[in-house]
């Protein structure tokens, strides 16, 4: 019997030693023979290549940890972007999947079935490649709402310029705290004495109303530059001034946002249905608003269905954002695996790093669910 | 006669608010159209803010007279249920009609009415449409990458061998059946493999040794994710078992397997696999690309089947193990005859869908240099010959990626029900 338990595991043990043992050995002969060195010591040495959008400041004179930090923030921003637009567009055609008009439900469905059976990488190419090109050189574009041009180069927005930013910024987390003490004020009065302060019309004057006043007493200030053409010789155009989202992002989070979304609003709408009738008319016939109901009842019970496997589209999303590599969008995986390996060489380190980079982010994320969907799990006896 | 009431449509004055309602719809859809097809602007003299909505206010207006409950009209009744429900339907299902109208005749247009198709070089494409010239001058690359003309016959071959044998467990002697996992799980592969090596690859028996290298297009694309298929699906129901197990060593390593794999993107594996993976082999061994990119692909999306799996495991309730165990069945008959039959049932959408995730991520193979179809529309966008005509390209493949997907989900619908078993 206990021959049967402990056999398994040994030869399981061994198999993975053995496997492990035989890498580890040929890679230190490989790496032997010619004549590489483990170590990261190459991430403190100058990178020496540029990058053609960054967040933050860098150029070749910079280390490649600093690279790093740059194809990192570049993911990040996308898929920070892309979570939001993709949390948006679901949400809204996961509803319009349960509309009771047949021209929304239909439209909602074609868009699920149509983008989410062509495979990503050749929705990314279709934006980058067929879509933007078409978009007019930099002297012919149009002006939009008076101030951004949408150009084959990019899209030139105003750029706002702060003054005192810190100031604000402060600020927006002090409203938050202070709104988050009053929303635990506000319902420990409703459980004393069933009174309902009103919340969210209160916490919304906090929010805006705070960061507000420091534009009068905070010497807080913003103006804004606006992109203006300027012809820099012949036949070539700039714009100075402005903001520049490159062609790259807009394609990546375009592509990203419309996939992605297809497999939100499934959720969504496999949450709303979830719910069964009986709770809505329960909750009516204790005399809750249609408002109240959606607010305290429904929402609380379909999130529990959406939001785990709608936080697995969002990892699959970050991680999905690598794709950026195959148009030249300064991702994690173009800047470190790709530039930063050519030059150095250091396959097993840089891949090792970029790995585990994302396998910080996947699991870190997936802690945080598994922390959140053990609190708002139903409590059954 | 009595007054007539214009906010409030009824039933006594059924002609006349249907043909106010026609009118006002009629004219709402033909001032669209005259403005966006025969560039007349019949409501010009409105400010331009008016003037673009117009066609929706009218046609909305329209739609609110027809609005009459119980008009004893079958149409329009069911016209009112369906899209005319509200005042805010009614604004949405006019936009949907307005976007139809706005979008689908130039798409038409450009898709088949003013698209060439006779021809073979980039100067018959004189209309104003897509060029299907170019798609048919590179059809052959699209479907077999750089495979030799010559030899093109031997993957047909070599496909249609495979399909005979796929479609072979359907036509087996009923005392067979049991029989049939195996065959698909261990037989199949083999055979196919051999097919593929002897007649695709060839090099002996007559045939001219073609280097994978010189794969790609389409067929590389089922290729891949044939096999791919094939055995991440035995290996990731070997993980789901492992991570179920009671064993801990065999638990924690089949869960930091599956983790691992499913924590990084495939992009990162398929670069792994590709640079770093020879430094893990003893020198001089050579292992061919395509064979470390299908195992690639299979570890990574073993673990995410593994996951699926898992999910239909725990989904079965206790008592059907405990029932299992109380007759004296081991651990594998337990679960061979009684568990992952039924878990298996329960997870056919997920599995499928894993598998249509599968076929989307073949094109990333492009990063190790392999060119499937993806691949290869952005070779042929490079050629001097034939450039600017990505779009058709994209669109091209856009289709046959859909209906391979499409159907394949659909299929999965109906094995669903075929399986679905009350309990």
């Amino acid at each position: 019997m206990k021959l049967k338990k402990i056999l398994p595991q040994l030869l399981t043990l061994l198999f993975i030693v053995i496997v492990f043992g035989f890498f580890t050995m040929n890679a230190q002969e490989n790496m032997g023979t010619r004549g590489l060195e483990f170590g990261f010591s190459f991430l403190k040495t100058q990178a020496s290549f540029d990058i053609q959008f960054s967040l933050i400041d860098y150029d070749g004179s910079h280390t490649y940890a600093r690279a790093y930090l740059v194809g990192l923030l570049n993911t990040l921003l996308v898929a920070f972007i892309g979570i939001i637009l993709a949390t948006l567009l679901g949400a809204i055609v996961g509803v319009a999947r349960l509309s009771p008009n047949y021209l929304i439900r239909k439209t909602a469905s074609f868009y699920i079935e149509f983008f989410r059976n062509i495979p990503l990488l050749l929705q990314i190419f279709f934006w980058y490649f067929a879509a933007l090109r078409a978009l007019p050189m930099l002297e012919d574009a149009p002006m939009l709402l008076n101030s951004s041009f949408m150009t084959i180069k990019g899209l030139y927005t105003p750029a706002p310029i702060w003054t005192n930013f810190d100031v604000f910024f402060t600020t927006i987390i002090i409203a938050m705290i202070i709104i988050f003490f009053f929303a635990r004020y506000a319902k420990k009065k409703q459980e004393q004495k069933g009174k309902r302060l009103p919340v969210l019309i209160i916490s919304l004057a906090i929010f805006i109303g705070l960061p507000l006043l420091t534009f009068l007493i905070g010497g807080v200030d913003l103006s804004w530059s606006f992109p203006v053409i300027r012809q820099m010789s012949q036949s070539s155009y700039t714009f100075d001034g402005g903001l520049k989202i490159p062609p790259e992002l807009i394609a990546l989070t375009l592509a990203l946002t419309l996939y992605t979304a297809t497999f939100i609003a499934e959720n969504v709408r496999a949450g709303i249905q979830g719910i069964g009738k009986g709770q809505k008319e329960a909750a009516a016939s204790i005399g809750l608003t249609p408002g109240q109901v959606l607010k305290l009842v429904v929402m609380p019970q379909a999130l529990r269905i959406i939001i785990p496997p709608t936080t697995n589209q969002y990892l699959n999303l970050t991680k999905n954002s690598s794709l950026a590599a195959a148009i030249a969008y300064p991702d994690l995986v173009l800047v470190f695996a790709g530039t930063a390996m050519m030059q150095t060489g250091k396959a097993i380190e840089i891949v090792g790093i970029t790995m585990a980079t994302y396998l910080t982010i996947s699991l870190s994320i997936s802690l945080l669910m598994n922390w959140y969907n053990k609190r708002i799990a139903i409590q059954e006896k | 006669m009595t007054k007539i009431n214009l906010l409030k449509p009824d039933n006594n004055n059924l002609p006349l608010f249907l043909t106010l309602g026609m009118v006002f719809f009629t004219f709402g859809i033909l001032d669209f159209y005259l403005n966006n097809f025969l560039n007349t602007n019949i409501t010009s003299f409105l400010p331009r803010i008016i003037n673009f909505f117009i066609p929706l206010i009218f046609a909305v207006i329209g739609l609110h007279f027809i609005r009459i409950e119980f008009s004893g009209i079958k149409i329009l009744d069911n016209i009112n249920k369906n899209i005319n429900t509200s005042n805010f339907n009614a604004v949405l299902s006019v936009s949907i009609i307005l976007l139809i109208i706005f979008g689908l005749p130039p798409l038409l247009n450009w898709l088949i009415f003013d698209a060439t198709i006779v021809g073979d070089t980039k100067e018959a494409c004189t209309g104003g449409g897509a060029c299907w010239v170019y798609i048919k001058v590179w059809f052959n690359r699209f479907m077999y990458g750089m495979y030799p003309n010559a030899e093109q016959w031997r993957v047909n071959v070599t496909f249609i061998a495979v399909l005979v044998f796929m479609a072979a467990g359907f036509f087996v002697p009923t005392r067979l059946k049991n029989y049939l996992s195996l065959y698909y799980t261990f037989l199949l592969p083999i055979i196919s493999f051999a097919l593929i090596y002897y007649i695709i690859s060839g090099g002996s028996f007559g045939l001219v040794w073609v280097e994978t290298g010189a794969w790609g297009g389409l067929s590389l694309t089922f290729m891949v994710s044939f096999f791919s298929l094939i055995f991440c699906f035995p290996l990731g129901m070997m993980l789901a078992l492992g991570r179920r197990s009671n064993l801990p060593i065999i638990k924690y390593s089949s869960l930091s397997f599956i983790e691992f794999w499913r924590g990084v993107p495939l992009i990162t594996v398929l670069f792994m696999s590709a640079v770093m993976f020879p430094m893990f082999l003893p020198e001089g061994t050579y292992i061919d690309k395509l064979i470390r990119v299908v195992v690639a692909i299979t570890l990574f999306e073993a673990a995410y089947t593994a996951e699926v799996i898992r999910g239909g495991l725990q989904a079965l309730p206790r008592g059907q193990y405990d029932a299992a165990k109380s007759l004296g069945m081991g651990y594998w008959r337990m679960h061979v005859f009684v568990i992952l039959p039924q878990a298996l049932k329960l997870v056919i959408p997920g599995i499928a869908n894993t598998f249509l995730a599968l076929i989307k991520d073949t094109p990333l193979i492009f990063v190790v240099g392999l060119l499937e179809l993806v691949g290869m529309l952005n070779l042929a966008k490079t050629n001097p010959k034939w450039l600017g005509f990505s779009m058709e390209g994209y669109v091209f493949a856009g289709i046959i990626f859909w209906i391979i997907c499409y159907s394949m989900s659909k299929y999965s619908q109906k094995l669903e029900l075929k399986y679905k078993t009350d309990r």
